[in-house]
């Protein structure tokens, strides 16, 4: 599989990456070349497999519904750039 | 009844597709132990996992499973007992993660109908195309600063269930029927409050427009944003005249989501989703896929309350109802338990008028749930004896029943009280008669003359001579008797 100058700009605009043009031509190449490495699973027979979603046997674990966490303002505020009267507080989004 | 909207080049049909987000009932989030309540101050009910902090899994809570099947199943749809959560990429600032945990291609339950109850008794089957299980975002507060965005994690994970129906509506009042059945069946079901005020029921629609007659489907709009049944149904009938428009004057819709104004009563372009709308939706790998067996269904099953439909076919068959008076009746449960009980025993029809039309009257002028009603059932299951035995003409009754709701005291009480039992001694009635009619000769002459209309006028003086106590139809009944010699 092979990506684009056009693809890679969109993917980076996508996941917040910034790319210089410069950069667009070396990325396709590199990541083009992760895909087709990928790719190769696809040679593999799966006709009569299932999905799965792990080699193990693991099931998801459930929780009960009961209030055991929270009320901790000061250690989620506690990285943030900014904080004012318990918000987080960013740059103006306007919509 | 079709609603078609008449344009210049022909009819139109409008083609409406709901999804509603409804917040389930559960003490926790969907994936952490902060409490999922409304309404603390900022940030205070928010884990590590709702902050998106790096290394933090997310936990399946089992009451949001519970719930989710048992929504699934009052809408008599399809359980999936394997479903896959996965992400769904977006940056926003009130979202930490950077996705949002919810179901793409395998959603925990899949196709069901909703049945409608139209204004004239008829019903219509609407289909419901899912239902999945997600998490809410934060809060974005814009007006606090003129610089900054201020940002409450509170809502994040929360957990909701995205409820989308087949583009089978056709109109806005039927857009407007299906959120409040939709309403109704999630509160029997208690899965969720339903509370559009307060955001725990939010619902986005899908309009498109198509000459009547044709059967693709053209290109859509959604709404978001609107948070009232009525401004559902009003931005609806605006967006799609806004689409007949466009294609009337040459132009094509653009497929785009827009924002209701309800100040003024328009639609306008949210955001150009061209980007946004690429949400690289993939199976979330902190989670496996949530699975559970048939045991774990129909236990879940054995729970279901009887639901609005079949407690609505059982009012018109077991008491006599219309199909108008019982699908009132039975949209809130409270409503319908009130109703059974005063209607147990006794004439349900007479029951049906005196809780829908004098109980509510006094509710809807007072504001209060049935729950809270100054008069309780029983008490007027009592008042509705009395009329039964003749203790109490209609009139006696209605002002016994206004004095039961200033008071909250019982029928018997307040008809003891204020010596209010109707007058059936035709002794005592004869009497006050004789009297009127030796008063008024002129009156009586006019009436033997032939202006029997006057008979009105003398039951209002006997009733008046009684205090309003004398029975009317005896009343009128002794009346003729003696007029008429």
């Amino acid at each position: 599989m092979s990506l684009d100058k056009a693809t890679i700009r969109r993917v980076a605009t996508l996941a917040r990456i910034e790319v210089p043009d410069a950069e667009l031509e070396a990325t396709a190449t590199k990541l083009s070349g992760i895909l087709s490495w990928i790719a190769q699973l696809s040679e593999v027979n799966t006709d009569d497999v299932l999905p799965m979603s792990g080699g193990t046997d693991l099931k998801l674990p459930w929780r009960a519904d009961v209030i055991n966490d929270g009320g901790i303002v000061d250690k989620v505020l506690a990285n943030a750039p900014e904080a004012q009267d318990g918000f987080f507080s960013v740059p103006k989004v306007v919509e | 009844m079709s609603y078609i909207i008449k344009g210049e080049t022909g009819d139109w049909e409008v083609v409406i597709g709901l999804e509603v987000h409804a917040q389930v009932i559960s003490k926790s989030k969907l994936f952490s132990g902060a409490s999922a309540e409304f309404g603390a101050s900022p940030n205070e009910h928010v884990s590590f996992i709702d902050a998106g902090m790096p290394g933090m899994l997310p936990v399946i809570n089992e009451r949001c499973v519970e719930q989710a099947v048992r929504t699934g199943l009052g809408l008599k749809a399809k359980i999936n007992q394997r479903s896959v959560f996965a992400r769904k990429n977006y940056f926003y600032a009130d979202m930490p993660q950077g996705y949002q945990i919810s179901q793409y291609d395998q959603p925990i339950v899949g196709e069901g109908t909703l049945i409608l109850d139209m204004p004239d008794g008829a019903t219509r089957a609407i289909g419901i195309e899912r239902l999945h299980l997600e998490q809410d975002a934060g809060k974005s507060v814009h007006d606090l600063s003129p610089t900054k965005t201020m940002i409450d994690l509170n809502r994040s994970g929360v957990p909701l269930m995205e409820i989308v129906s087949k583009p089978d509506l056709r109109s806005p009042e039927e857009a407007g029927l299906y959120l409040k059945k939709l309403r109704s069946i999630l509160r029997y079901l208690g899965t969720c409050d339903g509370n559009m005020e307060e955001g725990s029921m939010r619902c986005d629609a899908n309009v498109s427009v198509r000459p009547v007659g044709s059967t693709d489907l053209r290109t859509r709009c959604e709404i978001k944003n609107v948070n009232s049944v009525r401004f559902v149904m009003m931005a609806i009938e605006h967006e799609a005249m806004r689409h007949v428009d466009v294609y009337e004057s040459g132009g094509k819709i653009d497929q785009e989501t827009r924002l209701y104004d309800s100040n003024k009563n328009e639609t306008r372009t949210m955001r150009s989703k061209e980007m946004a709308h690429d949400y690289r939706y993939f199976p979330d790998p902190d989670l496996l896929p949530l699975e559970f067996d048939d045991a774990f269904v129909a236990k879940i099953k054995s729970t279901l309350p009887e639901l609005p439909d079949d407690k609505k076919a059982r009012f018109i068959s077991a008491y006599g109802l219309s199909a108008y008076d019982a699908g009132v009746l039975v949209a809130e449960q409270d409503n319908a338990l009130y109703f059974e009980e005063v209607a147990n025993g006794r004439d349900a029809k007479l029951a049906n008028n005196w809780v829908t039309s004098n109980l509510f009257g006094v509710l809807n002028a007072r504001n209060v749930p049935i729950t809270e009603s100054p008069v309780s059932a029983k008490n007027l299951g009592r008042l509705l004896d009395l009329i039964a035995d003749n203790t109490l003409s209609t009139r006696l009754a209605k002002e016994a029943f206004e004095i039961m709701v200033e008071t909250g005291k019982d029928a018997d009480t307040v008809v003891t009280e204020r010596g209010m039992k109707q007058i059936t001694d035709t002794g005592a009635i004869d009497a006050a008669i004789d009297q009127i009619i030796a008063a008024n000769a002129d009156k009586v002459e006019q009436y033997r003359a032939g202006k029997v209309q006057l008979i009105g006028w003398f039951t209002g003086q006997v009733m008046k001579a009684t205090q309003g106590q004398a029975a009317p139809a005896l009343c009128q009944e002794l009346l003729k008797k003696k007029l008429e010699v």
